[in-house]
């Protein structure tokens, strides 16, 4: 382990482990209600494990608390289920002192944004070494119904039975503003896309955050429906690949321009060679383009950009946290002597054996 | 001229000015000569929560008071024999405890009109006789100083500053302290800027002639160096001591340290001492608020680390729900909470003991949690590398119960011979536990009661860990009532098992019938209270409590051989109500919250109303 490079720090077998999405599943039966988002999530994460090639030893997945929260007992790596809002706290924790872990958080809508809301964004700007799995169903389910803090304003529900007054989170907003350097978005139940999202997030050093939508059939069942009917999801979804032009529409005619005021919105009817058509940079140091994206839901709020809106290289704190304990050991020993040094200080006086 | 040198066996000194004097200093550097020179020493430095208060004004006195002697002492002294008073608000905010006959230095520059109304004095004190019971010294120690650095080419505002060192020479003069090691501290802390050292310097030296050739200081006073036990020492404060406990501690375990904690007065000097050593393989992280604090501390020890936070009433009641957390998990974790004045955010730089029924009980659940106290400065290091090792062979969380009055006083330390300190190494389980073959999480040793640690990156032992409840041995959920009960009964007996050292009583006569008992920094005042009782010819015992959870085994045969319990604390009778409650004993609670330490004198005079009654 003597590189420290974020993600690469974590032991990456050379050949193959041969590990099998079953290698992944425990033998605790999976308690979440039939036909719940989660499900498909827990699927597609066992099935991608063994493609990361990690020991399965060297995995954590950290918790709060909620549905989603639930996760790690289904997943036969070490596993923490935590309490509310605090798994990026622990996990912090855990990664700055174990760089050969492979740290991953699983959260909610709720407890990331509401009481874990400061931890949320003090692991981004920070940039820790954690792939943080945000679910975002947009209602509280293991607490049966209340809106959360990504419920849209107006949301009838058991705490709000004349409508939500809250302006709602947009989680990659969020995100962005707090200057992640990884903020992706997927959907529970498209497999492809949300495996591919989390080998970039997984891959990213620093902090990961992806924000996936979560159905939750019970108590907002069809929040995104508009997303996954195959005859209307694409005039809402907003593909970002990087380097791509961001094109979408059943007829490939909707685009995101960059307007004369230097802003970005989306345009209907757009040429082929429309100069104005925005290509997708993932990469772009500075996080206000990626924010301006986020906010294309603005609009109408069924205009989703799904994919990898920012990733850009920053070192992790890990690996300055760790250069700084390895460069004083390597400045001066911390042996037995160099303590008894440190225990004595500099104004030491002694007092001979007692006279008399 | 000729000095008279005069023998004392024991002074009280208090040095008071603005929050911006440098009165803490001042008080430092006069401690660190008392040391040297040998004397036994305790000091209580005593500062506003304001960084900065308007100058001149009552709220902004900072103050440090030293007691030295050459004999064994053990509180910061009652009264002070001498206080120096830097303007005069320092004289109005300290003259009340001064005892008659008590002498007074007192710089007389800001004696105006002005200056004396806003502190509510209608006439001059220096002049109408409000100083006649006391030996007074008037002197423009800021003219003084400034008459001596004319020639440094500072500014007068520059110069002005000196006034403290001016101030300490005059003092090291009187009581005939070494001068070099301060000397030295004011090059070395003073490197980059030259010009201010020998500004410093100078002025020390011309306070010290000051004394020297006035006939107004006719007597200088000898203190004898005390007979301590022999060995090597340092003058040390609390919050050190308690840094290198840990350090010390997790050196013992062969662990790497990680403090996870957010500023907090009177704690945040524990952040700032180990932030400074990496090289000891010590990691600080401070986070984004207490909880975050605590629960970096957390996932740290999970993944094999010596996780510690460190902080305060206020903050210890945000880390509750993570110290439960921890308590289920059962993972090691020290949580040192440095006492304040209370409730809310009370009298953040003042001590009070008002947190022991927090570190009790403070959670939700059945959640018991050792508790370690230390009791004087010095011993912080040791009672730090006690709460290590409870923490770590029971893996449980434990708190360190310092207080303000402990992190930021201090006395003569015996340095410490690192052989003698307890070999605390830990195994982490490599093979699976169960019959199986397979890892059984809480599988618990039969002696401690303590479950495996095995941590990430250990092949064939991943296992998952909650705060929901945990079926027995094989840690899954587990909402089955009858392992609920048994579950929580075992943690608690966990905890009730731990081995802690028998409670050692001090009673010389043996005929005693009337016990002291206390806990934490009211050690020293119950200590010399003691004294004054069997000076006054009463048999009395004193036994002091470093372990409140689990008590002692012998607590309460200790308890019961005393017609008379007293139970001294600086709250309301927090120790006094569990020792009832355990023990069915009528202790008597004795308590005191004025953000003070008990005075050794008033003390006394009640545990001999005690005595006179038995």
């Amino acid at each position: 382990m003597s590189e420290e490079n974020g993600a690469s720090s974590v032991p990456n077998a050379k050949t193959s482990l041969g590990l099998k999405a079953k290698d992944f599943k425990t033998d605790q039966e999976v308690r979440w209600c039939p036909g719940c988002g989660d499900y498909a999530i827990l699927a597609a994460v066992q099935g991608f494990m063994p493609e990361l090639n990690i020991p399965r030893e060297n995995v954590v997945f950290i918790s709060g608390i909620g549905c989603s929260s639930r996760f790690p007992y289904y997943m036969n790596t070490y596993g923490m289920h935590s309490i509310h809002g605090r798994a990026p706290a622990i996990a912090t924790g855990l990664s700055t002192s174990r760089p050969d872990l492979k740290v991953f958080v699983v959260t909610g809508d709720g407890d990331a944004l509401s009481i874990g809301g400061n931890h949320l964004i003090h692991a981004l700007r920070r940039n820790v070494n954690l792939t943080i799995l945000l679910f975002n169903n947009r209602i509280y389910g293991l607490t049966k119904g209340q809106y959360s803090p990504t419920s849209e304003q107006g949301k009838i529900t058991k705490s709000t039975p004349f409508g939500s007054l809250d302006n709602p989170f947009n989680p990659v907003s969020l995100a962005l503003g707090a200057e992640a350097t990884f903020v992706g978005r997927t959907l529970d139940s498209d497999r492809k896309h949300l495996t591919e999202v989390l080998r970039a997030a997984t891959e990213h050093e620093g902090t990961s955050l992806v924000e996936i939508y979560q159905n939750c059939n019970i108590f907002n069942d069809g929040a995104f429906d508009h997303l996954k009917d195959a005859g209307e999801k694409g005039e809402w979804i907003i593909p970002l690949t990087h380097g791509e032009p961001i094109r979408f529409g059943k007829n490939g005619d909707k685009a995101v321009v960059r307007d004369a005021d230097g802003g970005l919105s989306v345009a209907e009817g757009v040429a082929a060679d429309d100069s104005r058509v925005v290509i997708h940079d993932a990469h772009s140091e500075n996080p206000s383009y990626a924010f301006a994206i986020s906010r294309l839901s603005q609009a109408d709020s069924r205009l989703s950009p799904m994919g990898i809106f920012r990733s850009v290289e920053r070192p992790s704190y890990d690996s300055q946290f760790r250069a700084q304990v390895t460069a004083a050991q390597a400045t001066a020993g911390g042996d037995d002597a160099a303590f008894k040094s440190l225990l004595h200080g500099s104004d030491t006086w002694t007092v001979a054996s007692a006279v008399s | 001229m000729s000095t008279d040198v005069q023998q004392l066996d024991r002074v009280v000194i208090r040095i008071a000015g603005d929050s911006g004097d440098g009165m803490q200093l001042t008080g430092d550097r006069f401690t660190q000569e008392t040391a040297t020179f040998g004397n036994d020493l305790s000091t209580q430095p005593n500062f506003p929560a304001e960084i900065r208060a308007p100058a001149g004004t009552l709220a902004g006195v900072s103050s440090f008071q030293l007691h030295f002697a050459d004999h064994d002492i053990l509180t910061p002294g009652d009264r002070p024999d001498v206080l120096v008073a830097m303007n005069p608000a320092a004289l109005k905010a300290n003259l009340a405890d001064l005892p008659k006959g008590a002498t007074i230095i007192v710089d007389n520059r800001d004696f105006t009109e002005r200056a004396l109304t806003r502190i509510g004095w209608n006439s001059n004190p220096l002049e109408d006789g409000t100083l006649d019971n006391f030996i007074v010294h008037s002197l423009d120690l800021t003219q003084l100083t400034l008459d001596a650095l004319e020639d440094s080419g500072l500014s007068r505002k520059d110069a002005g500053r000196s006034k403290n060192m001016y101030a300490l020479g005059l003092l090291s003069w009187m009581y005939s302290r070494p001068s070099e090691g301060t000397l030295k501290f004011l090059r070395e802390k003073f490197a980059k800027k030259p010009e201010i050292a020998e500004a410093n310097i100078k002025a020390f030296k011309a306070g010290w002639n000051y004394g020297e050739t006035t006939e107004a200081f006719g007597v200088a006073y000898e203190v004898k160096p005390a007979a301590l036990p022999s060995g090597q020492y340092r003058n040390i404060a609390g919050n050190l001591a308690l840094a290198y406990g840990l350090i010390a501690g997790a050196r013992q375990a062969k662990l790497p340290l990680f403090l996870g904690a957010y500023p907090i007065t009177p704690a945040s000097d524990i952040l700032h001492e180990l932030s400074k050593h990496k090289r000891f393989g010590v990691a600080t992280f401070q986070a984004e608020d207490e909880i975050a604090g605590i629960g970096a501390a957390l996932g740290a020890s999970f993944g094999g680390a010596l996780g510690v936070t460190s902080s305060s009433g206020p903050g210890i009641a945000l880390k509750a729900e993570t110290i439960g957390l921890a308590v289920s998990l059962e993972l090691p974790l020290i949580i040192c909470d440095i006492q304040r004045g209370g409730p809310s955010t009370g009298l953040p730089t003042k001590t009070e003991q008002s947190d022991l029924l927090q570190a009790m009980f403070g959670r939700n659940g059945e959640a018991p949690v050792p508790i370690v106290a230390p009791q004087s400065p010095a011993d912080a290091f040791d009672a730090a590398i006690e709460a290590v090792r409870i923490a770590t062979v029971y893996r449980t969380p434990v708190f360190l119960l310092s207080d303000g009055y402990i992190a930021n006083g201090s006395e003569p330390w015996k340095l410490p011979d690192l052989s003698t300190l307890p070999d605390l190494s830990v195994e982490f389980p490599t093979e699976p536990n169960g019959e199986d073959g397979e890892f059984l999480p809480y599988l618990r040793d039969e002696q401690t009661l303590a479950r495996p640690w095995a941590i990430p990156g250990t092949p064939g032992l991943e296992h998952r860990l909650g705060g929901i409840e945990k079926a027995d041995k094989t840690g899954h959920i587990s909402y089955d009532p009858d392992n609920h009960d048994f579950m929580v009964r075992i943690r608690q007996a966990k905890v009730d098992g731990i081995k802690v050292p028998d409670l050692q009583v001090d009673d010389l006569t043996g005929d005693a019938k009337v016990l002291v008992l206390g806990w934490g920094s009211t050690y020293g005042p119950i200590g010399a209270a003691v004294r004054r009782a069997r000076l006054a010819g009463y048999s009395i015992a004193q036994a002091h409590l470093r372990h409140l959870n689990p008590f002692p085994a012998n607590l309460g045969d200790v308890l019961a051989g005393y017609q008379k319990v007293v139970i001294p604390e600086m709250n309301l009778g927090q120790l006094a109500l569990l020792i009832r409650g355990k023990y069915l004993v009528d202790a008597i609670s004795v308590t005191q919250v004025r953000g003070m330490p008990f005075r050794a004198a008033e003390l006394a005079e009640m545990l001999q109303g005690v005595l006179s009654h038995v």
